[in-house]
């Protein structure tokens, strides 16, 4: 499967240039780009891992694609995602947020079912790769 | 005007028993200047023949306030001064004969706070059914914060609903099921499965899908969930169904939104048909417990449609906003329904922004502060397709649903083919917009583009790229862009 998270995902793959062009629409809409990674591409993990802070002085998206190249050099085989932050009032969450880079095998979610009373089930949705720990998924 | 409009001020003449000029009886104040704490009301007046348009205001102010036919002499016991509603202003509405606009100020102690349902029963009550006017139209409110305080304001908010979808930086879409009637649980749970695996955000009953004997509303539910969560675990997207609960009673509702949340659904729906006060309450429930609570705005069109008598749908924009729904659908411009560019935007603006200037353009008569009032999602829906993308981004901005019924459902490949389409044409949209490109005049090239790689969306972009719904539309702005008459 592919993951479908993010404002980009039904696009081919976007190139660095792309990256570029993105993060540089954050930049000078005045929102602070940020670059994430997980291997746990569960739709409710809100929390994948920093690298590093948002770039809140920074004005040019070279940076944040160097950023990016950087984290897959350790990070290559997992889930890359770029996030802009906007501090407006009455905001202050995300405005932005495109994967930039994927495992080269994506297993996709199961869905777990519990049959309960009067018909009704309780969902659960896991991902494949959580089966293996921390660190040992997409490897 | 009226040589007679002055208010009468000897207290014995003024509260002598008969039948007196409301002008005369305080209602119309030409020199007050309305107070931060009032709630002002403009209305568009059409004064009977022979009729005086000051009169006319003043009776306005009068029955909507604390007037009736004929002078009493309780009035004495309050401080009735305060309480009188006053009309301030009237000036002839540009280009139409016999029409005025009449701004009206109301004390904020006339109504109870958080209550849409007695300022209602104040504002749009008896006096819409006055004699001595042809016809009345509510056009713009003025809520002060102090008032819009005593709200609880949507339930979730577009940042929050964007939180818990993890969905940023696009419009969301939808689709509501097609046929409206008529499908069973199971047959409905499969257009949402489609629909959503293909790349939408969400699916909607309509406005009439309740609990009807081809369908009950557990089955509806059962089946729309397990559609949801197989979506769900396709896509690795956090997806949602608009489960309607609109029933009769207030005890089947909470039962039906219950029974969703149960269910592990992310958001419900009512209809607009069922009253102020029930939309209060699902509202209060929705915000306790975390659900996002869609709006359909069935049988609006009634009374918001017609220029001339009745309700603008920004007022009722207004009023949803203060009691708490967090979606709600506010046109498309482009599609079927009705709706001009300028009082569109009106709208959106007053779903969406926390501080609205006057815009006479757009229809917005006041300045109006919202008070850190969470923002309300605008529902576009109702003939739109996937080659009005640029049209519509343009128009309507980033938060918005889109939804695309028949243009998903009626694809020629397939309900998930008609949501990759539009979704890819939504992404590639939004990608070229950033990206600097100028989507109004270069979008058929984008979206033709972006077809070479989804075959979908070419196909989509071959069925319906002739379809336009081109009407002059029944509401639009009295005021040109740059307004002659002084405001």
């Amino acid at each position: 499967m592919r993951l479908r998270q993010g404002q980009f995902s039904f696009l081919p793959d976007l190139t660095d240039d792309d990256i570029r062009v993105q993060a540089q629409y954050a930049i000078d809409n005045g929102w602070a780009v940020s670059v994430e990674y997980t291997d746990d591409p569960h739709p409710r993990n809100s929390y994948w891992e920093m690298w590093g802070h948002p770039m809140f002085d920074n004005r040019d998206a070279a940076a944040a694609v160097y950023e990016v190249n950087e984290c897959r050099k350790q990070h290559g085989s997992k889930y890359i995602r770029v996030l802009a932050f906007d501090a407006t009032h009455g905001w202050e969450s995300i405005r932005m947020s495109f994967i930039v880079n994927r495992p080269a095998e994506e297993p996709g979610f199961r869905v777990v079912r519990q049959e309960g009373e009067g018909r009704q089930i309780r969902y659960t949705i896991e991902s494949y790769a959580v089966r293996e720990p921390e660190g040992a998924r997409y490897a | 005007m009226l040589d007679n409009a002055k208010t009468v001020t000897d207290a014995k003449k003024r509260y002598s028993a008969g039948v007196m000029k409301y002008a005369q009886m305080g209602y119309w104040e030409p020199d007050y200047t309305p107070k931060d704490t009032d709630i002002i009301a403009l209305f568009r007046i059409t004064p009977q023949d022979g009729v005086d348009e000051v009169e006319a205001a003043a009776a306005v102010a009068g029955e909507s306030s604390t007037a009736t036919w004929t002078v009493v002499w309780t009035d004495r016991l309050t401080a009735c001064d305060k309480y009188r509603a006053k009309a301030y202003r009237v000036d002839p509405v540009p280009n139409s004969q016999g029409e005025f606009f009449a701004y009206i100020a109301y004390d904020h102690d006339l109504f109870e706070p958080g209550s849409i349902a007695n300022l209602t029963a104040s504002i749009i009550g008896n006096v819409f059914g006055f004699k001595p006017l042809k016809a009345l139209r509510l056009e713009d409110m003025r809520l002060p914060v102090a008032y819009v305080k005593t709200f609880q304001g949507p339930a979730t908010g577009i940042v929050v609903e964007r939180e818990r979808l993890n969905a940023y930086g696009r419009p969301l879409l939808g689709a509501t099921v097609k046929p409206k009637l008529g499908l069973s649980g199971r047959n409905y749970g499969r257009v949402v499965y489609e629909a959503l695996k293909g790349g939408l955000d969400f699916t909607k009953d309509d406005e009439n899908i309740n609990s009807q004997p081809f369908m009950h509303w557990r089955d509806r539910f059962l089946y729309c969930m397990e559609a949801v969560n197989r979506a769900s675990a396709a896509t690795g997207e956090v997806k949602g169904t608009y489960l309607n609960v609109t029933a009769g009673t207030m005890e089947e509702m909470y039962a039906r939104a219950e029974f969703a949340k149960s269910l592990g659904s992310v958001v419900i729906m009512i209809d607009l048909v069922i009253g102020y006060t029930a939309i209060q309450s699902m509202a209060k429930w929705a915000r306790d417990n975390d659900m996002i609570l869609h709006l359909h705005r069935a049988g609006h069109s009634t009374y918001t449609r017609q220029r001339s008598h009745g309700v603008s749908f920004r007022v009722i924009a207004k009023w949803m906003r203060l009691a708490g729904v967090d979606h709600l659908h506010a046109g498309t411009v482009v599609g079927k329904l009705e709706g001009d560019p300028a009082t569109t935007k009106g709208y959106y603006d007053i779903f969406r922004e926390e501080y609205n200037p006057m815009a006479l353009e757009n229809g917005i008569f006041f300045d109006q502060d919202w008070a850190s009032l969470n923002k309300m999602m605008p529902v576009a829906s109702g003939g739109i397709h996937a080659g009005q993308m640029h049209q519509l981004l343009t128009y309507l901005g980033e938060d918005v649903v889109l939804q695309f019924g028949g243009g998903t459902i009626g694809h020629p490949h397939g309900i998930e083919a008609g949501a990759t389409a539009n979704r890819v044409a939504l992404e590639a949209m939004v990608f070229a917009r950033n990206a600097g490109r100028d989507i109004w005049n270069e979008g058929e090239d984008i979206l033709r583009d972006a077809a070479r790689t989804c075959t979908p969306l070419k196909q989509a972009l071959d069925t319906w790229k002739d379809v336009t719904f081109d009407y002059a539309s029944t509401d639009a702005p009295d005021f040109a862009p740059t307004p002659e008459v002084s405001m």
